[in-house]
């Protein structure tokens, strides 16, 4: 039972770490492939350390709950960094796919909108 | 069962790691590059938890835990470079 | 008085809790020095933190928390299935959120949350800190975004920090 359920966290942890990584790869645009890495693989690195701390605990010498620990640093900054990142890909003037939503509403520093398929609004 | 999984995980995590690397080489642009290393510091840390678990050790926790404070430090020191660099804001 | 030798009450367990997490131990020892150690940082670190937090409904915030725990888990299968689907088929949107939060920490984990749940990351808040530009990763209507996340974050934050 427990055997299982660590298989499935371990698998479930690491799937979605590749899919973040793929995400990363296959993306077209900078915005898009940044939300590969901030989601999935956090919640993969997450679904790994919480699988490591009941294996610990499993093992040996009482409860093992430091990994929880990362697991909240990893959940407090990657979104710090995320938008960081985003900001700074703002601030250079990107590339970016796709409408742009707010087209009244006071855009002086967006990237030039590339390649939109549908006209805009 | 977990005896079987490990070298899936293993494998699908060396995988996440060519991926990244692959967008670390290809860029195009600079913070491209810099989410590929963020990506690299968290496939890292994954990487050293399932050692932490296949090998029985919990020695490897103190590196996945200075792995993680060092990456976001860099990271954000490097988006601050690209943000503050650039003189034309 | 209270407030000069214990700036900020909440800031002192958590601290305490992360030294025991940190150490991987409940021995006595520990203990007092988390204690310890969660009654000087913030007394001597008082100056870096001039907003003085005050959670007014813990209940709803303990519920906040479970909702935004269940919309990540939710928030990973989609993007999961978006990135494994057609690149092609995308359609990535830069909306504008109007704020009605003014604290720093409020902000903070509105732009936190927003990061962590279903394909949306903050991107920049505004000078006057009125608005959050979000970006959506598959977004067709805007509007629909811009509601969920003022209903589903950020009315819950604006009454458990900022109440009127």
């Amino acid at each position: 039972m427990l055997d299982t359920l660590l298989a499935f966290l371990v698998l479930a942890g690491a799937i979605f770490t590749f899919i973040g990584s793929l995400g990363l790869a296959r993306l077209r645009d900078f915005y898009t492939r940044l939300h590969g890495p901030t989601k999935a693989t956090t919640l993969g690195v997450g679904s790994l350390l919480i699988a490591s701390s009941v294996y610990f605990s499993h093992q040996g010498d009482g409860l093992s709950l430091h990994e929880i620990l990362v697991t909240l640093f990893l959940f407090i900054t990657a979104p710090v960094s995320a938008h960081l990142l985003a900001k700074a890909a703002l601030h250079l003037n990107l590339p970016r796919l796709g409408k742009d939503a707010d087209q009244e509403a006071g855009t002086s520093a967006r990237g030039p909108v590339i390649s939109s398929e549908r006209p805009k609004s | 069962m977990l005896n079987q999984v490990l070298p899936i995980a293993f494998a699908l995590v060396a995988a996440a790691f060519a991926l990244s690397f692959w967008r670390l080489l290809r860029g195009p642009s600079a913070p491209d590059r810099i989410l590929a290393l963020d990506t690299l510091y968290i496939n890292t840390i994954a990487l050293l938890v399932l050692l932490g678990i296949q090998l029985g050790t919990a020695l490897y926790f103190e590196a996945a835990l200075l792995i993680a404070l060092m990456g976001f430090v860099g990271t954000v020191a490097l988006c601050k470079y690209l943000l503050r660099g650039d003189i034309i804001e | 008085m209270s407030s000069r030798l214990l700036p900020h009450p909440l800031f002192t367990p958590v601290l305490a809790a992360v030294w025991l997490l940190l150490n991987n131990s409940l021995h006595p020892g520990h203990i007092l020095l988390g204690a310890l150690l969660g009654w000087l940082i913030p007394l001597f670190t008082v100056r870096f933190w001039p907003e003085t937090v005050t959670i007014h409904r813990p209940l709803l915030l303990l519920r906040f928390t479970l909702v935004v725990l269940h919309d990540i888990v939710l928030a990973n299968m989609v993007v999961a299935l978006r990135i494994l689907g057609r690149p092609e088929r995308l359609h990535p949107t830069l909306v504008e959120v109007p704020l009605d939060l003014r604290g720093d920490l409020a902000i903070s984990l509105l732009a936190n949350t927003i990061c962590l749940t279903p394909g949306t990351v903050s991107a920049r808040l505004s000078g006057d800190r009125r608005t959050l530009l979000v970006h959506a990763l598959d977004a067709p209507d805007a509007d629909e975004v811009r509601a969920q996340i003022k209903a589903r974050y950020e009315a819950p934050l604006k009454e458990v920090f900022e109440p009127c």
